[in-house]
Order: C-alpha cells, then sequence, then structure tokens
C-alpha cells in the first residue's frame, strides 16, 4: 500500500483522470451557465425542462451528441477530418498540465510552463485550419483562413503582453509565478505603480481573440459563414470542437489569473488580519447559492425527482459552505476555491461580451490587433522594463 | 503570359443561401469572392413564388384581400391599406373619416412592428445578440394591439374595401396610447446597446453606401432613399389617408450608408409613435365602412395607387373590365425594387459586409418573390 502511496507519479495520474472525467462535464456547465447568463440579459429564461430549472440540460445534450448520426462528408479527407478536432482537443486538454489549480493541485510544475502553454495554443491552431481544409467546403475553407490569420496576430500581442508579466515575475513555471506574488505581496496585474495594467488589458483582449469568443468571434461568425471552420461537423466531432474551445477559454482565463490576478492567493494576501476573507468569502458564497436552492425545493415541492435534487443540491451548498469554516478542510480546498472564483468571473466577462457587443469585421480585427494591440504591448514592455530597471517593484531577473 | 501555373488564382464562387442564417428567408446571393472581397454577386430569386398577382385575376375583388397580407407578412396591414385604397380608388368610394384615422394608427403600428423586426434581425447580422430579444417585447405589444383588434397577430386582414371590418374594441385607445408612453424609453435603449458603439458605427459606418443618383436609378425608395438625403416620403408627397392632418417630420440621412439608414429607421419609429398620439387623440366618431355595394364590381379602367410601406414605395395596379374579377393586378413590392441595388452595394467590401447589406436593405422574401 505505501508502495502505492509513495509512488511520485500517483498524485499527478489522479488528478489527470479526475480532469479528463470531470473537464467535459465541467464545459456542459459553463455552456449552460453562459445560455443562463445569456438569457438573463436577453429577458428570458433560458433551458427550464430538462431537471428544475434546466440543471440536467447538459446531461441531455451530451446524450443527444453522442447518439447523433457520425457524418462525415464524401469529398472530404476523411484522416484529416477525423484527426483535426481531436487535435484541438488534446492539445486544449494537454495544457492543464500545467495550471497550478492551488498550492497542491496541479499536474506538473515545469519550469517552462507558461511557453508550454503557448506552444501547444500555436499546435490548436492546427486543429481549426485542418477541420476547414478537410471539410472541402467554402464556408469552412473561408473560417479556417480567418482563424488562421487572427489566432496568429493575436499571440503576437498576448506574448508581448505575457512577457511584461514574465519580467515581473522572473520565472516561466507557473507556481513560480504564484509564489513571486506571494513574496512580492502583490497581484502582478497592480504592480510597477499600476503600469502592469497596460499589459493585462492587452492579454485580457487578445485572449478572447485568441479563444474565437464574441466579438471576435469571426472564425464561425453564424451570421456569415453559417458555423465557420466547423460547418461541415455534427454530433461529436462538433462536441470536441466545443470542448476544446471551452478549454482553451478556461486555459486561457488561468494564465491571466496566474499571472496577473494572483492564482490561488485570496486578495490582499500579505494582509494578514483580513486572512478572514478565506472562511467568510466561500461560506457565505456557497451558503446564498444553498438559499437559492432552497427556493427552489419550494418551487419543485411536487414533483418527486426534481423536489429531490433540488433538496440534494441544497445540502451539499450548505455542507460546502460549512466545509470551509472547518480549519483544517479549509486550509487544503481554499487556494482551489479562490483560484476557481477568478477564473469564473473572468468566463462571466466572456460571456458579458458575447451579449454586449456586435461582431467586428475581418479588416477591423486586424487593424486592431497590428495597430493597436501589438504596438501597445511592446511599449509596455518597454515601460515596464525600464521602470523595473529603476528599482521599484518587481524583482531584477538575475 | 505564361500558361497556367500553379501560383495561378481563381475567384471563389460562394453559394449563400438559400438555405442561409441571414439571408432573411429564401434569398441565394452568389458571389465572387477575391479572397474576402466582394468582387461581385447575384441575386437569385424566385423560391417563394406564389403566383400571387396571377391568383389575383381568378378570385373576387373582396377575396384576393387576405392574399395580399402574405406578401410583405412582417408589414401586412400596410399591404392591406394599399390594396383596400387601390379598389377605392377604382370603384370611387373613400373611406369615412373614422376609418382612416383607425387605418393610420395600425398601419403606424405596423411600421414600428415591421422596423423592429428589421432593427433586431439586423443587429443579429452583425453580432449583436441580444438587441433582437428587447425589439421583439416591444413588438409583441403591438401585435397585441393587433390580436385584440382583428384577432390575428401577423397576417391581420384588418380592412376592408371601403372602411374596417370592425369597430374597435374598447381600449384601443388607452392600449396605444400606453405604447405611445413607453415605446421612446425602449427606443432609448436600443440606441444605447448599439448607436455609440464603436464596434457597430464601424461595422455600419461607409458599407453598402447607395446614393441619391443611385437610388433614382435603380427606383429604390423608402428608407434607402431617405438614408441618402431625399426628402421622399409619399405620406408627405401624395398624402392618403388623411396623413396630412398629422404633424410628423420625415427623417433623412446624409451619406446613403447602414448606419444613417439605420438612423433613419430609429427615427421613423419615434415619428410614428407622434403620428399614432394624434391619431388616437383626434379619433372621430361616426361610421367606419362608406357605402359600398355587396358584389364589387368597379367600372372599366385602370389605377395606381401607392402607399409608403415601411420598406419603401407600396404599389398597386389594378386594371378593372367591370367584372367581379380583376382583370390584372400588379404589385410593386418595395423589397423586390431594392434588392436590385445588392451589386452595387456589394462590391468591393467584404464578406461581412454584406450580410450588413442584405440586413440594411430590409428585404422580405415573401415580397421580393410574391
Amino acid at each position: 500500500m505505501n508502495a502505492v502511496l509513495d509512488f511520485p507519479y500517483l498524485k499527478p495520474v489522479l488528478i489527470t483522470l479526475v480532469i479528463i472525467l470531470v473537464f467535459p462535464l465541467v464545459v456542459g456547465y459553463i455552456v449552460l451557465a453562459e445560455r443562463k447568463v445569456l438569457a438573463d440579459y436577453q429577458v428570458r429564461l433560458g433551458p427550464m425542462r430538462v431537471g428544475p430549472y434546466g440543471f440536467l440540460q447538459p446531461l441531455a445534450d451530451a446524450v443527444k451528441l453522442l447518439i447523433k448520426e457520425d457524418i462525415i462528408p464524401t469529398a472530404s479527407d476523411r484522416w484529416i477530418f477525423w484527426l483535426a478536432p481531436v487535435l484541438s482537443t488534446v492539445t486544449g486538454l494537454t495544457a492543464f498540465a500545467v495550471l497550478p489549480l492551488s498550492e497542491w493541485i496541479y499536474i506538473a510544475d515545469v519550469n517552462i510552463g507558461l511557453l508550454f502553454i503557448l506552444a501547444l495554443s500555436s499546435v490548436g491552431i492546427l486543429g481549426l485550419i485542418l477541420g476547414g481544409w478537410a471539410s472541402n467546403s467554402h464556408y469552412s475553407l473561408l473560417g479556417a483562413l480567418r482563424s488562421a490569420a487572427q489566432m496568429v496576430s493575436y499571440e503576437v500581442a498576448m506574448g508581448f503582453a505575457l512577457v511584461s508579466g514574465l519580467m515581473v515575475a522572473g520565472t516561466l513555471s507557473m507556481q513560480g509565478m504564484v509564489a513571486a506574488q506571494q513574496r512580492l505581496q502583490i497581484w502582478f496585474a497592480f504592480s510597477n505603480y499600476g503600469l502592469m495594467m497596460i499589459p493585462f488589458a492587452v492579454y485580457a483582449i487578445s485572449a478572447v481573440a485568441e479563444t474565437n469568443r464574441a466579438p471576435f468571434d469571426l472564425p464561425e461568425a453564424e451570421s456569415e459563414l453559417v458555423a465557420g471552420f466547423h460547418t461541415e461537423y455534427s454530433g461529436f466531432r462538433w462536441s470536441l470542437y466545443m470542448l476544446a474551445e471551452y478549454a482553451n477559454m478556461f486555459v486561457v482565463s488561468s494564465i491571466a489569473v496566474t499571472l496577473f490576478l494572483g492564482g490561488w492567493l485570496r486578495p490582499f494576501p500579505s494582509v494578514a488580519w483580513l486572512a478572514w476573507l478565506n472562511f467568510v468569502v466561500p461560506a457565505a458564497l456557497f451558503f446564498l447559492i444553498g438559499a437559492g436552492c432552497a427556493v427552489g425545493v419550494k418551487r419543485y415541492s411536487d414533483h418527486r425527482v426534481f423536489g429531490g435534487i433540488m433538496i440534494v443540491l441544497t445540502g451539499a451548498m450548505f455542507a460546502a459552505g460549512a466545509s470551509f469554516l472547518l480549519p483544517p478542510v479549509n486550509a487544503r480546498i481554499i487556494g482551489l476555491f479562490w483560484f476557481l472564483l477568478k477564473v469564473a468571473v473572468i468566463l462571466y466577462c466572456y460571456i458579458w461580451y458575447r451579449g454586449t457587443f456586435p461582431r467586428f469585421r475581418y479588416d477591423q480585427l486586424m487593424r486592431i490587433g497590428w495597430r493597436y494591440m501589438i504596438p501597445i504591448a511592446m511599449g509596455a514592455l518597454i515601460v515596464n522594463g525600464f521602470v523595473m530597471l529603476w528599482g521599484q517593484g518587481g524583482e531584477r531577473v538575475q | 503570359m505564361p500558361a497556367a501555373t500553379f501560383l495561378d488564382t481563381s475567384e471563389l464562387v460562394l453559394n449563400m443561401g438559400p438555405q442561409h442564417p441571414s439571408t432573411h428567408g429564401v434569398l441565394r446571393v452568389v458571389l465572387k469572392l477575391d479572397g474576402e472581397k466582394v468582387t461581385g454577386c447575384e441575386c437569385v430569386i424566385g423560391y417563394l413564388h406564389r403566383g400571387v398577382e396571377k391568383i389575383a385575376e381568378n378570385r373576387t375583388y373582396v377575396q384576393f384581400a387576405p392574399y395580399v397580407d402574405r406578401m410583405d407578412y412582417v408589414a401586412a396591414v400596410s399591404n392591406g391599406l394599399g390594396y383596400c385604397l387601390a379598389v377605392e380608388k377604382l370603384q370611387g368610394v373613400e373611406a369615412p373619416p373614422r376609418a382612416q384615422a383607425v387605418r393610420v394608427i395600425l398601419t403606424e403600428l405596423n411600421r414600428i412592428s415591421s422596423h423592429l423586426l428589421w432593427l433586431g434581425t439586423h443587429a443579429l447580422d452583425i453580432g449583436a445578440i441580444t438587441p433582437v430579444f428587447y425589439c421583439f417585447r416591444e413588438r409583441e405589444e403591438a401585435l397585441k394591439i393587433f390580436e385584440k383588434y382583428c384577432g390575428a397577430r401577423l397576417t391581420t386582414h384588418a380592412f376592408r374595401i371601403g372602411g374596417l371590418q370592425y369597430e374597435t374594441y374598447d381600449t384601443l385607445e388607452k392600449d396605444c396610447l400606453a405604447f405611445c408612453e413607453m415605446f421612446p424609453k425602449k427606443v432609448d435603449e436600443y440606441e444605447e446597446l448599439l448607436t455609440g458603439n464603436r464596434i457597430w458605427i464601424g461595422r455600419t459606418r461607409g458599407v453598402g453606401i447607395l446614393n441619391a443618383e443611385d437610388c433614382k436609378e435603380f427606383g429604390v425608395t423608402g428608407p434607402l432613399l431617405r438614408a441618402a438625403g431625399v426628402e421622399w416620403d409619399l405620406r408627405k408627397q401624395q398624402p392618403y389617408s388623411g396623413y396630412e392632418k398629422y404633424q410628423f417630420e420625415i427623417p433623412t440621412g446624409a451619406n446613403g450608408d447602414t448606419f444613417d439608414r439605420y438612423v433613419v429607421r430609429i427615427q421613423e419609429m419615434r415619428q410614428s409613435t407622434r403620428i399614432i398620439r394624434q391619431a388616437v387623440e383626434s379619433l372621430p366618431t361616426g361610421p367606419i365602412m362608406a357605402k359600398v355595394p355587396k358584389v364589387l364590381k368597379p367600372p372599366v379602367g385602370e389605377c395606381y395607387v401607392s402607399i409608403e410601406a415601411p420598406k419603401g414605395e407600396l404599389g398597386y395596379f389594378i386594371v378593372s373590365d367591370n367584372s367581379t374579377q380583376p382583370y390584372r393586378v400588379r404589385v410593386r413590392p418595395p423589397s423586390f425594387v431594392n434588392l436590385q441595388a445588392l451589386d452595387r452595394m456589394c462590391r468591393g467590401s467584404l464578406v461581412a459586409d454584406v450580410v450588413a447589406i442584405i440586413g440594411t436593405i430590409d428585404i422580405v422574401l415573401g415580397e421580393v418573390d410574391r
């Protein structure tokens, strides 16, 4: 038994398994949250049929996608058509390997963590290009061309923005970045007298473009290109693309959180007397959600199954809230809580953009990328470099 | 020139439609593309052709009236008004004042509901997915008034030759005034979302320019013509149904681009609200039907009557041979005529603009194909 527990790869393997098994479900619920939030903007209710308040909708969607007919267009390039969504998904999920979900929940802490993620996202573009090309359809082809141009352009801006962050952190290791923020007692988005806000803003915008989300969702602009590069995809292959898209969203949000927003650290990590935040915030949050679920219990009181689900949910929420009040438990999971909370806030912003903005046009997108984002990111890099050189903020790379 | 090499490029022909999310029905557009740039486009229409004009020759005047609602089904009331006015002119009768005022109220409500549908779908085409729900929310209020008045929401068949079939219901005035009270604030909301939005301006300013000369060449009318700076509105130029009694302005633009057309239509909705308010407040009492024979046999002759429908000049040309059925009915649908300008507006723009331009022309395929 001890031999098993001492196996150095035990934890990474376990976490990998959990992520691969749980993340598709998480994506389902992110999609549900997106639909619900959008519905809220748009004066409607969103999914309400499957399960109480539509809570089981993701399961129904998953079943529907899995049992759909698997269609490969006759004129397509079969093998590449098969390979492309797999490529996207694999790169999207592999990036999770270096994400520091908390102080101790991570798969690997390599000293090129960020570089690894950037490399994977570059490979991930191939999935879109190949998928668009192999479909042998004009809409797919245009979508693929757009995505290639867009992602390559915005990767440059994103890279420069990240380099500013790296300078301040002095490391490429994802855990190292969080550790640096703990040591310097500041979230890097606010360091260098607030100058780091510029690269953070550039990164936040480029990340939206990098993940092909509105208002930069040209590759799949549904009103122009029907569905862009995945026009010909359906069923499970299509859901792989969706999985990859949401995985990428999660990953780029995680990078923003890790490098700029303190990773798994609580707000004001250095102010000791604010330690109560660690207990009050999660407990309050879960109790609030629990109270919301309790309302649902009443609503579904005449429905045995749905009412039961709501009772279980309410109980689970209150139990989760209570568990955060126990110091030993709290110490183990509070990092994960802060990390996921921050990621959730960024993901909410993604949905917010989608509900609010019209879509850019191709030439406008390119102009913003090359004429504004890249020069601004480069300028911010230089300015931040000088500020650090004069000895304030950040730590000098030795 | 050497023979073909592998570096030779060719144009990409992209077939948009008839099944496409943003061709507003079964319009098929064949685009010639150089990369993302449009070098030419051609409309293929007729997928919704029902031979409405031919049907008219085999129906009596009264029987044909419901058919016109199915042409521009988004603005069925306007279609009905145009047809009724044309037949009334042939027959030599005029609707009584109360009927005329009710016609104006319903037609203007219909203009608002038509413009709301346009605004929502146009914004959706450009990628703003939220306004469409707000627009439909207010459109619902207008449709509720139709429903209370005549029982139908879309293909209303609200008018009859010679006046109205139904007396107004008890709270029509109250409902309309409540709508006029509520609606301008909602228009402010749409403007808040779009008018000042930099992405929206970027996507619409300078896109699909059609200047006054081009408009006249193609016979383009309605908001497209007014956005090009021509103050031409049949409600003012050739008043019908008592429009001369109401105070309202004709909004015009300057550049004739998509943004101007957007502003013009938004302003038109505000003006329509003004007209409804005036018409409701001065609603005369009296009969709702003129004296019309039971069997309509207009004297031999022909007439052309046109009205300002939400999409432009809607004309009916009817030839009568003194029988119960029209000898020939010809419709001048604004969507069909305006759609001709698509190629002129699209040339040199990008694929994304084509979608915006189709949206800004505001076509209804039921009317284009008939």
